[in-house]
């Protein structure tokens, strides 16, 4: 199933699917957000924005405006 | 030769920096750009070279104002900063995100050192890199352990920087890989065919990673970002912070004052009388002091601000307090300018620069003065020990601290009010940005801190002291001489008028004494202004002041005691405060009454009366129109501000 990082509760593993074109895409890419990749969001900030997606051993934070331009896919179907 | 320090942020660059180069090392700027430059001095073989540390990137393209100086420089054989060699730090519990960046800085063609940092922490997490493998993918590079943290992999990195100057240098993906600094497309495309090919290399010199993200150890982060534990354990650090600055600072800070205040007195006395001893005595004495008395408070914020980076906790504050910035026009990355701005707007408004949003950033540097800093602290301590009662409110608070915390509070909700005045006037479609890393914690270095300190410190005293010195040399040449033939009838006057009325001698020496101030240059300009200032309460010789701490607020408090201190006769020194209160008017009125006391604190919250924040801001945003928008705004608050409190108070 395909969602957007920034709908995924805490928790869940997903894998990243595809990053939307835009601005933020090449930062996004140079932060190791790539396809294949698999994330989970470790927590969230008080009020649920920004989140702490875990990706490969590092925590990254994220604004879920940032998170939503993310297309992610649940592992366990 | 020229070495670059470079490397993602959090990869203990700094302590790898501190390592190599221990306490030789200088803090400035990059040619034309306040991005801060620190350069150090490494010694191979009896040579001196110089170690240059680069701001922490995770990619050769920028994308926020301080990170643009990698690439400028890197791009350009012709800088004066371009490096022979490139020294890259990578956390190699993290190989695969910062190998990124080494590739890209490899591909330029540079000699380069891969140092493979804070190696335990790897271990730790279970991940082996074997180096031999690694190496064979760079064959032009030199590739080393270290744990700089502890201090350990010196002799490997020195040993690594002599091999990789004599190597070839080589590519990875080919010199033509990389692209131009603003074209998005072909940055897209480079970090998608770099990650793959890095892949294959994690694959090959990589040894057990847990495949699929697991739940890290983040229990300390479930307290820290907690939706109430998170606030208040912030606000818990900074009350702490801040009381531990109040109440240990002003031990050092009593002993200084003291010392330069005996050290002038005595030089008073001791000197031949002249022009040039009393330049040593009134002028550049108490200047200097008035410099060194700021270094406990500075020394003690930055090294609590450091203590909060080193540990990983600021990039915590960061990530909660982003959400309540936003609406108001600002980012999670302004709570570090402006909190820094507490202790200086210097530092807090060159900190803005990590915020790569335009219209973000120039919000927060416009704001940042408000915060009230510390060269107010002077200001308002003197002004609530004029003017506010040493009782206690309820018979716990106070109400001189109640009065202390109101201030602060009345610059931060103008800081914020602005800041979301200015949301809706700036324009703007650029993106806000957060994407910021949260470092694991760690146990802060001492040594890293120390340094740290040490550094700030030093460009305190030099930088800003030059300018208060200056000042404080220019003041008393001005309270000194006036007018020619004005101030010596003024003085034969009042003398011949003192002999009439029959005054003791020492009477009629303070009458001179008063009446050559009076006539003076500075007295002067004072009478000018007197009529602008007479609204907020103020007479000439606070017109003064107030016109001289416009190079800095502190400068308030000198002015004052020089303008008292020039017309001091009696030989034993009161406190400031006692001679102040005991000032009066014409009709026999303190010239400090609350009203005026309080107009003044008020006007100080909000007065930009800093010359140095100004220049900086000029720097900074590369033009005077922001400065010149600050002052105005600013001055209007507070001519706005300190006119209501005295017509209220009055």
């Amino acid at each position: 199933m395909k969602l957007r990082l920034s709908d995924i509760k805490v928790g869940v593993p997903v894998r990243i699917v595809e990053i939307d074109k835009g601005d933020l895409r090449a930062k996004l890419l140079e932060m190791g957000l790539l396809k294949e990749r698999e994330v989970i969001i470790a927590f969230k900030a008080p009020l649920g924005d920004p989140i702490a997606v875990e990706i490969e051993g590092s925590l990254l934070a994220l604004r879920l405006e940032e998170a939503s331009c993310i297309t992610v896919e649940t592992l366990v179907d | 030769m020229k070495i670059a320090l470079l490397g993602n942020p959090n990869t203990g660059k700094s302590s790898v920096f501190n390592m190599l180069t221990g306490l030789r090392q200088s803090v400035g700027n990059f040619p034309g750009v306040t991005v801060d430059r620190k350069e150090g001095v490494l010694t191979i073989d009896e040579v001196s070279h110089q170690l240059i540390d680069f701001p922490g990137t995770y990619s050769i393209y920028p994308r926020s104002q301080d990170e643009q100086i990698v690439y400028d420089v890197l791009s350009n054989p012709e800088h004066s900063d371009f490096p022979d060699l490139a020294v890259v730090v990578v956390d190699a519990s993290n190989l695969k995100r910062n190998l990124f960046l080494f590739t890209q800085i490899y591909d330029l063609g540079l000699p380069c050192v891969l140092v493979l940092n804070m190696s335990d922490l790897a271990n730790k997490k279970g991940i082996n890199i074997d180096s031999t493998l690694l190496k064979s993918e760079f064959a032009r590079a030199e590739i080393v352990e270290a744990t700089a943290r502890v201090g350990l992999g010196k002799g490997r990195i020195v040993e690594a920087i002599k091999n990789a100057k004599s190597q070839e240098v080589g590519a990875y993906l080919g010199k033509n890989s990389l692209c131009a600094i603003n074209d998005a497309k072909c940055h897209e495309e480079e970090a998608e065919r770099r990650f793959s090919a890095i892949d294959s290399i994690i694959e090959k010199v990589i040894s057990h990673v847990a495949t699929s993200p697991t739940q890290m150890k983040n229990r300390l982060d479930k307290v820290l970002t907690h939706s109430f534990w998170g606030y208040f354990i912030f606000a818990a650090i900074l009350l702490l912070v801040f009381q531990s600055i109040f109440s240990f600072a002003a031990i050092p800070m009593d002993f200084i004052d003291g010392s330069f205040g005996q050290l002038s007195a005595w030089l008073k006395v001791n000197l031949p009388i002249g022009v040039f001893s009393d330049l040593i005595s009134q002028g550049i004495v108490p200047g200097i002091g008035g410099v060194i008395i700021f270094v406990p408070q500075i020394a003690l914020l930055f090294f609590f601000m450091a203590l909060l980076e080193e540990s990983g906790y600021l990039a915590r504050a960061v990530f909660i307090l982003d959400r309540i910035m936003r609406p108001l026009g600002l980012n999670g990355r302004s709570a570090v300018p402006l909190l820094s701005s507490v202790a200086c707007a210097i530092p807090g408004v060159m900190a803005a620069r990590t915020i790569a949003n335009r219209k973000e950033r120039l919000i927060t540097i416009l704001v940042a003065p408000l915060m009230s800093c510390s060269a107010r602290i002077p200001v308002y301590t003197l002004l609530i020990a004029l003017v506010i009662p040493s009782e206690n409110f309820l018979g716990v608070f106070n109400y001189q601290g109640l009065v202390l915390f109101g201030l602060y509070f009345l610059g931060l909700f103008f800081a914020l009010l602005v800041a979301f005045v200015l949301k809706l006037i700036i324009k703007s479609n650029e993106p806000s940005l957060l994407l910021l890393e949260l470092p694991t914690y760690k146990i802060p270095r001492w040594k890293n801190v120390s340094i740290s300190v040490f550094e700030k410190v030093k460009v305190f005293v030099l930088d800003a002291g030059k300018m208060i010195l200056a000042i404080s040399i220019l003041l008393w040449a001005l309270a000194t001489f006036g007018p020619s033939g004005k101030m010596d009838a003024a003085e034969q006057k009042a003398r011949r008028e003192g002999e009439k009325s029959h005054l003791s001698a020492l009477q009629v020496e303070k009458n001179v004494a008063s009446t050559r101030l009076e006539n003076s240059y500075i007295g002067h300009v004072g009478r000018f202004v007197e009529p602008a200032i007479q609204p907020l309460g103020y007479d000439w010789k606070i017109g003064i002041s107030l016109l001289t701490s416009f190079v800095a607020r502190e400068v308030f408090v000198g002015s004052l005691a020089t303008i008292y201190a020039v017309q001091d006769t009696d030989v034993d020194h009161h406190r400031l405060v006692d001679r102040l209160k005991a000032e009066e008017k014409a009709d026999g009125t303190p010239v400090f009454s609350f009203a005026v006391g309080l107009s003044l604190m008020v006007y100080y919250v909000f007065a930009m009366q800093c010359m140095t924040t100004l220049v900086v801001v000029r720097q900074e945003t590369k033009s005077w129109r922001i400065p010149i928008v600050q002052l105005l705004y600013m001055g209007v608050l507070a001519y706005l501000g300190a006119f209501i409190v005295f017509q209220l108070f009055k």
